[in-house]
């Protein structure tokens, strides 16, 4: 497996955990019957991006050390992969900032607009993911 | 629509003409990962103009002698 390919996959990992912690903070507070006015969500979002950050350099490093790479360097096959993976990835930024915007129209607590970002940044990097790891494993398309 | 490539290589074939070379030493020579030879060689990546080019360099022949395209039948008229 490359080094790019590897580094694909603690991000992947790293999307989905930090966005498991993220609801397990969160979900709990909800499901109590708290009010979003009162749920404490900025300092769990806060946290799990900032730990995704910290948690995608140091898995990289960790991964490296475990199993060595050949090379640190991408190719061109990995840039073609990173753009295909970045595209699709792309789009649910785009649905999540639309679908804030909608929620912004109808003066909606900002709890559910800062949370369908984030959900949009989340799926974003979940999808681009399996694009590329899916890409990386089945071989890139022709159109 | 995304399909596979249809086009097929030689290149295992000649890198073991040429003392049998590594896939990791092809690698080297064209500055790409020994990933993506295998990529090439299992036909799951099509490399660029360039590098096709680059690798008919390496082995010496024409680029018709490293890939392969298979002739489309022309429709019946």
């Amino acid at each position: 497996m490359s080094y790019e390919e590897k580094g694909t996959w603690v991000l992947l990992t790293i999307a989905v955990g930090g966005y498991a912690v993220y609801l397990f903070l969160v979900l709990p507070q909800l499901l109590a019957g708290t009010s979003v006015d009162d749920v404490d969500w900025v300092t769990p979002m806060l946290w799990t991006i900032g730990g995704a950050i910290v948690a995608g350099i140091v898995g990289r490093i960790l991964v490296e050390i475990v199993s060595p790479s050949e090379s640190t360097k991408g190719d061109i096959r990995d840039k073609e992969i990173d753009r295909l993976g970045e595209r699709v990835g792309g789009s649910f930024v785009v649905i999540g900032g639309v679908g804030a915007l909608a929620l912004a129209m109808f003066d909606v607590d900002t709890f559910w607009i800062a949370n369908a970002l984030y959900l949009g940044f989340v799926i974003s990097g979940i999808m681009s993911g399996i694009t590329k790891v899916v890409v990386y494993r089945k071989g890139v398309p022709t159109w | 629509m995304v399909k596979p490539t249809r086009v097929t290589n030689e290149i295992r074939g000649l890198r073991f003409r040429h003392g049998e070379m590594t896939q990791a030493e092809l690698a080297s020579r064209l500055g790409v990962t020994r990933q993506t030879v295998i990529a090439i060689e299992q036909g799951r990546y099509s490399p660029s103009l360039e590098v096709a080019f680059q690798i008919a360099r390496v082995f010496g022949v024409p680029l018709d002698d490293v890939f392969h395209y298979p002739d489309i039948e022309e429709p019946a008229s």
